[in-house]
């Protein structure tokens, strides 16, 4: 059964919402996403579906229970903190027995259960230590390990790897994916990196402005963005986007610096297009020919980002080979040579790229 | 871009029905909760500090008779008889000067030892504990060490100006000697106290600070000044005021040094509001000194908070 | 080189003179009062304090003859039921105003914080008459029940609790804890360093009680240990000094003892909870 959010809505003080009519369905077993910049609304949402905050407007129903109404603990659900929330005073092992102790299992139950949950994260050995006594990637496998033991089938995270260093971060991801798809674990998971978004989930959620700006999969919100602000939160660096004007039918000055030809007919004279950075081609020109410069060149091991400014304005990242040599203050030549990846926006931001075909507020 | 949903009037009548449900079920369970954790407190409170307050300011508003009942209701008149009355004054001028000059002596002699022990030294740790000991005595027991030290005939004092030959000083019998016999007691008996919460409050101040003086060649008296003092100055603030209130309170001590005595010349507010309760009768002259201890603590207290309150959120 | 290096040296050594002369100037009177409760009565009434005829006659004339020991026994019963009182009362009011959420919350903590400007010396012709009329009078119960709960101590901690981390909460309600359960599994354990100190506090309070107990309590049975002393040293044994001393490190000598074992929590938490 789904975890139904409809028209969900927060509002703190009168007219100040945090989310405004957030809708979505998230299915069992499945890794969902909620991503977006800080202070969108996600913790909020998250919190929301985890009955720690109060709901303002809409239903959020659990496997077909509106749970509005229930406290916490009645949602049959876990949740992980950014912070862990482990208990200071407590032993690793009786902070991952606490909510079973709470929820009054009986002693040869919780003791399994602990010890097995111990066991998947690789705890085995600490269970008599202290929090404090535990690195950060420790600790997060304790939080980790209480959300195991639980019996719930929902589990919540809250930007449950913030805390940690870049490294072990993406050893975490896997060691959270491997154990969500082993436990058949809902997973309803909150970041702000859009990396983590894109590893893990089966379908992500961008929130923006209080406001759902897509649901999809990683594919779709990549390929498909639903706006300006979608396309431009994926991607490393990000999407080019520039001011575009219609020339001919399928003809696009781009930023009045490079003509693009499109896969589409155009309708709109002024539009704006995006660009991927790996789409784009640079080439040393002559004054004449060039329509940039290079503001600085960085090498990433096997391929470079070359930053420029473009003769009209602008500011345009373009990922080249490694071995191709660039230095700054070159003059340039930025060509599209395949635009059929190229992302159109209406000047309001909305994606009106033909292809898109997808649905994307699924 | 986004689905629009459309809010049809069933679905606003749902959820203003569960939204009110919701804020019931926080609340009724946070009603009865919080009955059973502030209750006990708050009963208390009420009698044993809230009650006496207004009853005090009751009383100090009429005359009373010799077993505190009421009687005539004479408004402010108390407190002019008071004002007027050169012997209250006497009290009060004798208390600020208590109170100034213990505050004073306190915080620099805490300070010069705070200072002190925060020194990386082998070894400080012994002094650190000598310098905090006075905090472990109480009251009766400083007392009766000082009085053995101002004692006129068998005192430290009393032997060692005989031993070179100088006229004795009459500590208890002299008023201002007596002044100063309880003054030194009270810095005495705060000085553990206070040097604990300096020496804490130094400790913690960066070292980095220090090095970065140490490297331009400041001398460390410089450093005194221009790092660790405006550095702590919050806590010398915290611990001066709670010096102030507590002299202000002052009763002990002069109960068993001086009696108030000699001619009055350490009968201080508190003293007098018990001699004039307890022994003279004079229930309504106490309860209008009281409210006006009431009032002079009420004001430390405050200027406390509103200090407190830029430091802490409460 | 050198020269620099003799100079640290003598300004060490000088660190040092200054640190031995304060101690030996703070603490004499401690020293000189414990010397002589070692001495008979006979030489420090003679001023002859450098007697080497040291004994515990005093010591065990204290013990035997005055009812130190009952003092002792009234303050330290009434002392520490006063601290569970306090920590119990005082962890509870505090627990209402951070986690509990009810009408007029501010208002009732401003109650608190008004009390706290309020003198309890100033307030003891009121609160004499209600314990008499309570008919507690010489009786432990006054001792204690007006210091069952202080609104220092509900200030402190709340100070200390709101410093707890709000998932801890959150954790707490998603395992569907009630407030009983957080309160007593939850938020005393995080908050022990400051429960510690408010119960050194309180005791130390109630330990160093004098015009409240001289007003209402008048026979041994009831008698706390400041007050004793003072009956001591006022009444029978009006000279013999080397007694009363000796009652005074009787009493002196194991509060210090305490202070010594738990300095390192006092000086942490005093600081945590007075200042930050």
């Amino acid at each position: 059964m789904p975890t139904i959010l409809k028209n969900v809505s927060k509002e703190y003080a009168q007219g100040k919402k945090v989310l405004d009519n957030v809708s979505a369905e998230i299915k069992t077993g499945e890794f969902f996403v909620i991503v977006g910049p800080s202070g969108c609304g996600k913790s909020t949402l998250l919190r929301m579906i985890a009955g720690l905050t109060e709901i303002s407007d809409g239903t959020i129903k659990i496997e077909d229970r509106v749970v509005n109404d229930l406290p916490p603990k009645d949602r049959n659900l876990t949740m992980v903190f950014q912070s862990y929330a482990l208990f200071p005073f407590l032993s690793v092992w009786d902070n991952v027995a606490f909510g079973l102790k709470a929820r009054q299992n009986d002693a040869a139950k919780i003791k399994e259960r602990v010890d097995n949950a111990l066991k998947m994260v690789n705890l085995e050995e600490f269970s008599d230590r202290k929090p404090r006594e535990l690195s950060g990637g420790q600790r997060q496998r304790v939080a980790l390990a209480r959300a195991v033991a639980s019996d719930a089938k929902i589990c919540l995270m809250d930007e449950p790897l913030s805390n940690l260093d870049a490294q072990l971060r993406i050893k975490m991801h896997q060691e959270i994916y491997a154990l969500q798809r082993k436990l058949g674990l809902t997973l309803i998971y909150v970041t702000h990196d859009q990396v983590e978004a894109m590893t893990m989930a089966d379908h992500i959620m961008v929130l923006n402005d209080s406001k759902i700006q897509q649901v999809g999969t990683p594919t779709e919100i990549y390929n498909h963005p639903a706006n300006e602000f979608v396309a431009s939160f994926f991607g490393v660096p990000p999407i080019n986007l520039m001011n575009a004007k219609k020339v001919s039918e399928n003809i696009a000055l781009v930023n009045k610096d490079f003509e693009v030809e499109l896969a589409q007919t155009i309708e709109e004279e002024n539009f704006r297009i995006g660009i991927r950075p790996n789409q784009l081609q640079v080439n040393k020109a002559d004054e004449l020919h060039a329509n940039a410069t290079i503001k600085a060149v960085e090498f990433l091991g096997d391929e470079k980002i070359v930053h420029t400014e473009m003769n009209h304005g602008g500011v345009i990242s373009v990922i080249v080979a490694s071995e191709a040599v660039f230095d700054p203050f070159e003059s340039i030549e930025i060509t599209c040579d395949d635009s059929s990846k190229a992302l159109l926006f209406d000047l309001d931001g909305n994606n009106i790229t033909e292809t898109q075909g997808v649905a994307y507020n699924a | 871009m986004l689905k629009t949903p459309a809010t049809s009037e069933v679905a606003s009548e749902k959820k203003s029905v569960s939204k009110k449900k919701f804020v019931f079920r926080l609340n009724a369970n946070d009603k009865y909760f919080s009955m059973f954790f502030l209750g006990p407190s708050l009963l208390l409170l009420g009698l044993f500090v809230f009650y006496p307050l207004f009853k005090t300011l009751y009383i100090s508003m009429f005359l009373t008779d010799t077993f505190g009942n009421t009687t005539v209701f004479t408004g402010l008149q108390n407190y002019v008889n008071l004002i007027s009355s050169a012997d209250f004054m006497n009290s009060l001028f004798v208390t600020l000067i208590y109170v100034l000059a213990v505050t004073v002596l306190t915080i620099t002699m805490g300070l010069l030892l705070a200072n002190l022990a925060s020194k990386k030294l082998p070894g400080i740790g012994i002094f650190r504990t000598l310098y905090s000991m006075t905090m472990g005595v109480s009251v009766a027991v400083a007392a009766i060490f000082w009085l053995f030290m101002f004692n006129p005939s068998t005192g430290f004092f009393a032997l060692v100006s005989n031993a070179l030959k100088l006229t004795p000083i009459n500590w208890l019998t002299d008023p201002k000697n007596a002044m100063l016999a309880v003054i030194i007691t009270t810095v005495w008996m705060n000085l553990g106290f206070t040097f604990l919460i300096l020496l804490g409050s130094i400790e913690s101040v960066p070292r980095s600070l220090y090095e970065a003086a140490e490297v331009e060649g400041a001398s460390s008296s410089r450093q005194f000044f221009k790092i660790t003092l405006p550095m702590i100055s919050p806590t010398l603030f915290f611990v001066s005021t709670i010096t102030i209130i507590d002299a202000f309170k002052s009763f002990g001590l002069i109960d068993l040094i001086t009696k108030g005595g000699p001619t009055n010349a350490t009968n201080m507010l508190v003293y007098r509001i018990y001699k004039d309760a307890f022994y003279s009768g004079n229930y309504a002259k106490s309860s209008t000194e009281a409210i006006i201890l009431t009032v002079i603590i009420a004001f430390f207290t405050l200027i406390q908070f509103k200090f407190l309150e830029k430091k802490v959120n409460y | 080189m050198q020269n620099i290096d003799e100079k640290a040296v003598l300004k060490r050594l000088m660190t040092y003179v200054v640190l031995i002369a304060l101690a030996l100037v703070i603490l004499a009177p401690f020293f000189i009062g414990i010397w002589t409760s070692f001495l008979p009565t006979m030489s420090i009434a003679k001023g002859d304090l450098f007697n080497t005829n040291l004994s515990l006659d005093n010591y065990i004339a204290a013990l035997t003859k005055t009812p130190i020991l009952r003092y002792l026994a009234n303050s330290l019963v009434i002392s520490t039921i006063t601290m569970i009182a306090q920590l119990i009362f005082c962890s509870m009011s505090a627990y209402a105003f951070v986690f509990l959420k009810f009408k007029y919350r501010k208002l009732f903590f401003a109650l608190f914080l008004v009390t706290m400007m309020l003198p309890f010396e100033a307030q003891i012709i009121p609160n004499f008459q209600t314990i008499k009329s309570l008919g507690l009078l010489d009786n432990y119960a006054a001792l204690i029940v007006p210091f069952l709960t202080s609104a220092f101590g509900t200030f402190m901690l709340r100070q200390s609790f709101k410093q707890t981390p709000k998932e801890l909460k959150e954790a707490a309600d998603i395992e569907g804890l009630n407030h009983f359960q957080f309160y007593s599994r939850i938020v005393l354990p995080y908050n022990k360093i400051s429960l510690i100190t408010l119960g050194a506090y309180s005791f130390l309070g109630a330990w160093n009680q004098y015009l409240w107990p001289m007003l209402t309590t008048f026979s041994n049975n009831s008698r706390i240990i400041q007050n004793g002393l003072k009956q001591l040293q006022s009444e029978e044994t009006f000279n013999d000094w080397g007694m009363i001393q000796a009652s005074a490190a009787i009493i002196v000598i194991p509060t210090i003892i305490v202070l010594f074992i738990g300095q390192h929590y006092f000086k942490s938490g005093m600081n945590e909870g007075a200042v930050k």
